[in-house]
Order: structure tokens, then C-alpha cells, then sequence
């Protein structure tokens, strides 16, 4: 009989990531059984009893490096040994990659990218937007386990209690002949700031940032004054001023941060579609008519240029 | 060698969706549909392996109706040597899971050697397709790539991983890759290519041709249903602030910090 939450809990080298806590405080919130917190390749994870972890189970071998088939192996192992009957994972890039496979073999139900789970009658039904955030809809899942990823920052990270909880190795033996693939090298990231979906503050930059130059010089340094991460508009990315990887919007990333400002961004449907969940919003534009004001918390109708640095001046001193 | 493309039409990115009713879902009476931007990414990479002649034929899978054909006419105008259309009353309702059932098994009958596909569908936002398949024909996957090397039966990807890094990914074909933003420019069609799009027969497949179960996909195979339809959450109104920028910036970093606790 399947029962309980299993929690996929990713680290970077035993560090946990927010993302375990958060869906660890979350599963627990649930109330339909005991909850399973599974770490991949690091033999630790006791203080995940301190954000709601009844136990936690790990799984040796080298995870580091994300392959397809490994990663799958190992969870199937996890959900074999543990028979949950809900299995909920960060929405990170292995995740998305690896979850759907893993579905189709056990064939199980995936709900991607849900931002908010609750227990309706002991089962788990998630809701998530869909059409880049212009929709939202439930998810029911009728096998056991339901599989979910769940989008970063949907619901906080809470405090840890201080408790602990015991850690089991399980004998799931994942090896060369399971990864479907291999990693010939990694190219490392351009920046070290967080990556654009699971930012907790992002600044972004539209056209009118009017050159590479542009956005440089004013988006990256106001940025990096609060350890945001830089986005764009897709007319800004279109233009060439900043690279597709930093897109928010329908065809770009979408983002869920505490904090958002929106420099010189008009705010086109599919820019919002990708955005509109951020906790707090800042517009800054010109245009007093520009949609994005709609949905900002604070709006400036000023030139951003003039804004820019003094913004960076006062966050600055704010945060010193 | 023939290559394989997933391609869906969906809303165009620019679209305003309008809810018809909880249990309904979106009212699709007034909106345009153009080919998923991300499986046109996938196209085109299939478009260029043949120009370099590592690949002899392209062809398009739609699971979709008549008016998915337009779509399907466009892959063909921009080069696409053939196409199949997936169409049965049998799989209404399917899940992300039936309907990876229903693209493994066109591609197996059509026997090609890999397979692109874009790594998500923007109306459904599910990404859950194209691993699916991979996992049903026994393929390895590489999804979210931005670049692709084929030579002989050997690939090298480029996918991103975890916070902004690369993974250069190798494997052996058959495979199935999904395609991100930044792949490649997609190509228009060109005027000849119109018209020879135009005489060209577009077969349809249904369960019994593919040799699927029907009790597989549509919803009697759907572990996944969806309901409850809405519009996002509102959000609650803002403020626009007053006066000249410094005092303006003043106040908002005040705000940040004290009223809306971020800083």
C-alpha cells in the first residue's frame, strides 16, 4: 500500500539546496503520511528532520554530474523501496529531464511545475499555471506514486526546528551501464549568480536599454548590487543586447522571485506570462501607459537611465 | 538517414487566453495557432542536417485534428519531406503519457533513426513528451539543447544543466533530442516550396494503424486529468510613487525594505 511523500532533496555537495526545505515544510503541510526525504550521491541529510523529513534515505554513487539514466535508476530504486504515493522533486533542469522517463516506464502520472499542492480528501491534487502563467489549472493523478515537480520559491523556506532525522542507506546499485549517456565536459556558467528559475531576485532589461553597452552598464551592475540575477525582455534578447539564456517570457524562462524590477520592460503579454507570479514587482518606464504597470507593486514612470544608478546607490546602502 | 520531428500547434505566443468555464478549459474560438516556437527550433535542426546531407529525410509527426494540417503544410513548405498526422477518436483526452505512446509508435513505424522535438509545448508548458518517448522506444534523450553534432551513429549535445553551466553530452543514435530557444534561426518557407507543399498527401493514423491499445492513450490510458480551470490570481493592486527620481528611488528602496520585506 502506497503512503506517504517522498522528496527528492538536491544538494550541491551535501550543501542542501533551499528547495529541499521548502518542499520538505510543504509535504509535511500535506498531512497524508509520513515524509521520505531521498538524497542522491552524499551519505547526510539528519538536520532535513529540522524542515519536516520523518526519514531520509540515500542512494550512493556519483549524481554530480546529471545523467538521464542514472538519476531515473535511482529514484526508481527510492520509490520501489519506499512505496510513496506522492513523489515530489524541485522543477530543476534534471528533474524536468529525468522524472518524465522514469514516468513513462512505471507509467505514472507527472504534474510539472505545480505551484501549489494540497491534500483534498488524503489525496494530493497540484495546481499550476499553464500558457506561460496566462492559465491555471488542478492536476489530479490517479497512480500511486503521483509524481510532481513543484516550481521554486512557491512557497518558502521555512525555519529549521533544530530536529534531526535518521539517515538509511538503500541498496539501490546504480552504475556505468545505467546513464544511457555520458558527459564528455562541462562548460562552466558565465556568472556565478543563481540561475534565472530559481532566482529570488532578478532585475530585467527591455529594448530600451538600446545597445549591448546599455545593458551592461545599467542592468548587470544594478544586479549584481542586491545578487540578482539579470534578465531580459525577448525584444532585448531579439535585438542582441543580451544572451536568449537570460529571456524571461513565454519562449524564455519562466520566473517565480521575491523581488522583480522590470527596467524599461512595456510588459507584452508574453513578457508577463513569464513573471507575473514574482512576490513583489518594480516598473520602471517612461510610458505611463506601458501594461507592466498593471501589474506592478511599485511603479515609476521615470527614465530608467536616471534611475539606474541611484537605485544601485540607495540598495546599496540599504543592504551595507 | 531520416530524422523524425514532433511538431504542435499551439496559440501564438501573443495570444490573450480566455477561460470558457472551470471544467472546459481555454476558449480556443478566437485564437491563432501557429507551430509550437520550440518544435520549430526542432525542425529547422532537422532542415539543416539534411541540407548537410547527413540526413536523406524529414519527416513530421502531429497528434492533431484536420486544422492542425495548415501547420503540418508549413513544415512541409520549409523542406520537410514527408508527414503523418495522428488522429483517432481513441485519443482524445490523452495525457502526456498517451500521447508519447501514440508519437513512439508512429516513429517506430516509420522507422527513422532520430528525433527531435522542442522541449516543451507553450500552451500545456509540460516538457514531458519527448523523455517519454525516448523511455518507450528504449532511446537515449538529451533534452534542452541549444547545439547538436551528428557523425556516423555518434552525437554530441549541448544541454544546459543546473545553474547557467553546459554539459556536452555523447551517445550513440537512435535518440531523442529536444530543442531550446537559441538552437538556430528557423527558416521561412519559400514560395516553391508553398506550392509543392500544397499537392502533397498528408496520411492519416489512427490506434489500429500504429497498433496501440486504445485502452493506452486518449482518456481511458490518462493517469493525468486536469480541472479546475482559471484565470491567474489577481494580484493585488500596486502604487504608482510621486515626485522627482531621487526622492522616487528614496521612497521605493524604503518601501522594499520596510513594507514589502525583500532587501
Amino acid at each position: 500500500m502506497s503512503n506517504g511523500i517522498l522528496v527528492i532533496c538536491e544538494h550541491d555537495g551535501g550543501a542542501f539546496k533551499k528547495t529541499a526545505f521548502e518542499l520538505l515544510a510543504k509535504a509535511k503541510s500535506l498531512d497524508v503520511g509520513a515524509v521520505t526525504a531521498l538524497v542522491l550521491g552524499a551519505d547526510s541529510g539528519a538536520e532535513l528532520g529540522g524542515y519536516g523529513a520523518d526519514k531520509v534515505v540515500t542512494i550512493a554513487g556519483d549524481f554530480s554530474r546529471h545523467l538521464t539514466g542514472a538519476y531515473a535508476k535511482a529514484v526508481q530504486g527510492a520509490i520501489e523501496a519506499v512505496s510513496p504515493a506522492v513523489v515530489l522533486a524541485s522543477a530543476s533542469a534534471e528533474a524536468k529531464d529525468a522524472l518524465p522517463r522514469l514516468a513513462a516506464r512505471l507509467g505514472l502520472g507527472l504534474g510539472t511545475e505545480v505551484t501549489e499542492l494540497r491534500n483534498e480528501g488524503g489525496s494530493v491534487v497540484g495546481r499550476r499555471p499553464v500558457y506561460a502563467g496566462k492559465a491555471f489549472v488542478d492536476v489530479n493523478i490517479s497512480s500511486a506514486p503521483a509524481l510532481f515537480t513543484v516550481r521554486a520559491n512557491s512557497f518558502g523556506v521555512p525555519e529549521s526546528s533544530g530536529g534531526s532525522a535518521g539517515v538509511e542507506a538503500l541498496g539501490v546499485a546504480v552504475g556505468a551501464g545505467d546513464a544511457l549517456t555520458a558527459i564528455e565536459s562541462t562548460e562552466a556558467p558565465s556568472s556565478s549568480v543563481a540561475d534565472l528559475s530559481e532566482a529570488d531576485r532578478i532585475v530585467s532589461g527591455g529594448r530600451s536599454v538600446k545597445s549591448k553597452d546599455g545593458y551592461d552598464s545599467l542592468i548587470r551592475p544594478l544586479a549584481s548590487s542586491i545578487g540578482a540575477t539579470p534578465g531580459a525582455s525577448r525584444a532585448c534578447v531579439d535585438a542582441g543586447y543580451a544572451p536568449h539564456s537570460h529571456q524571461v517570457g513565454q519562449t524564455g524562462k519562466t520566473v517565480n522571485p521575491s523581488l522583480y524590477i522590470a527596467m524599461g520592460i512595456s510588459g507584452a503579454i508574453q513578457h508577463l506570462a513569464g513573471m507575473r507570479t514574482s512576490k513583489i514587482i518594480v516598473a520602471v518606464n517612461t510610458d505611463a501607459d506601458a501594461p507592466i504597470f498593471q501589474h506592478a507593486t511599485y511603479g515609476l514612470v521615470a527614465d530608467m537611465f536616471e534611475v539606474g544608478p541611484l537605485l544601485k546607490q540607495e540598495l546599496e546602502a540599504a543592504l551595507s | 538517414m531520416k530524422i523524425g520531428v514532433c511538431l504542435k500547434q499551439v496559440p501564438a505566443s501573443d495570444s490573450r487566453i480566455k477561460i470558457a468555464g472551470p471544467s472546459e478549459g481555454v476558449d480556443a474560438s478566437d485564437l491563432k495557432m501557429e507551430i509550437n516556437p520550440y518544435d520549430e527550433f526542432a525542425l529547422e535542426e532537422a532542415l539543416k542536417l539534411k541540407d548537410a546531407k547527413i540526413a536523406k529525410k524529414v519527416v513530421v509527426f502531429t497528434v492533431g485534428g484536420t486544422d492542425s494540417e495548415q501547420r503540418i503544410r508549413d513544415a512541409l513548405a520549409r523542406g520537410a519531406t514527408g508527414a503523418v498526422r495522428l488522429d483517432d477518436a481513441a485519443f482524445e483526452g490523452s495525457d502526456s503519457l498517451g500521447v508519447a505512446r501514440i508519437l513512439a509508435a508512429a516513429a517506430k513505424k516509420e522507422g527513422v533513426d532520430m528525433l527531435l522535438a522542442g522541449k516543451q509545448a507553450i500552451d500545456d508548458d509540460n516538457s514531458q513528451v519527448p523523455a517519454m518517448i525516448a523511455e518507450i522506444l528504449g532511446w537515449p534523450q538529451v533534452t534542452v539543447i541549444d547545439k547538436l553534432e551528428i557523425s556516423g551513429d555518434s552525437f554530441k549535445a549541448w544541454r544546459q544543466s543546473g545553474g547557467g553551466a553546459r554539459d556536452v553530452v555523447t551517445g550513440s543514435l537512435p535518440a531523442v533530442f529536444s530543442a531550446d530557444k537559441g538552437m538556430n534561426t528557423p527558416r521561412y518557407a519559400k514560395l516553391r516550396g508553398i506550392m509543392m507543399a500544397k499537392r502533397k498527401k498528408i496520411p492519416v493514423q489512427g490506434a489500429s494503424d500504429l497498433g496501440l491499445d486504445a485502452g493506452s492513450v486518449g482518456s481511458a490510458g490518462a493517469q493525468v486529468t486536469l480541472s479546475s480551470w482559471g484565470e491567474p490570481p489577481a494580484r493585488p493592486p500596486g502604487r504608482t510613487l510621486e515626485g522627482d527620481v531621487p526622492g522616487m528611488v528614496k521612497e521605493l528602496v524604503t518601501l522594499l525594505r520596510d513594507e514589502a520585506k525583500v532587501l
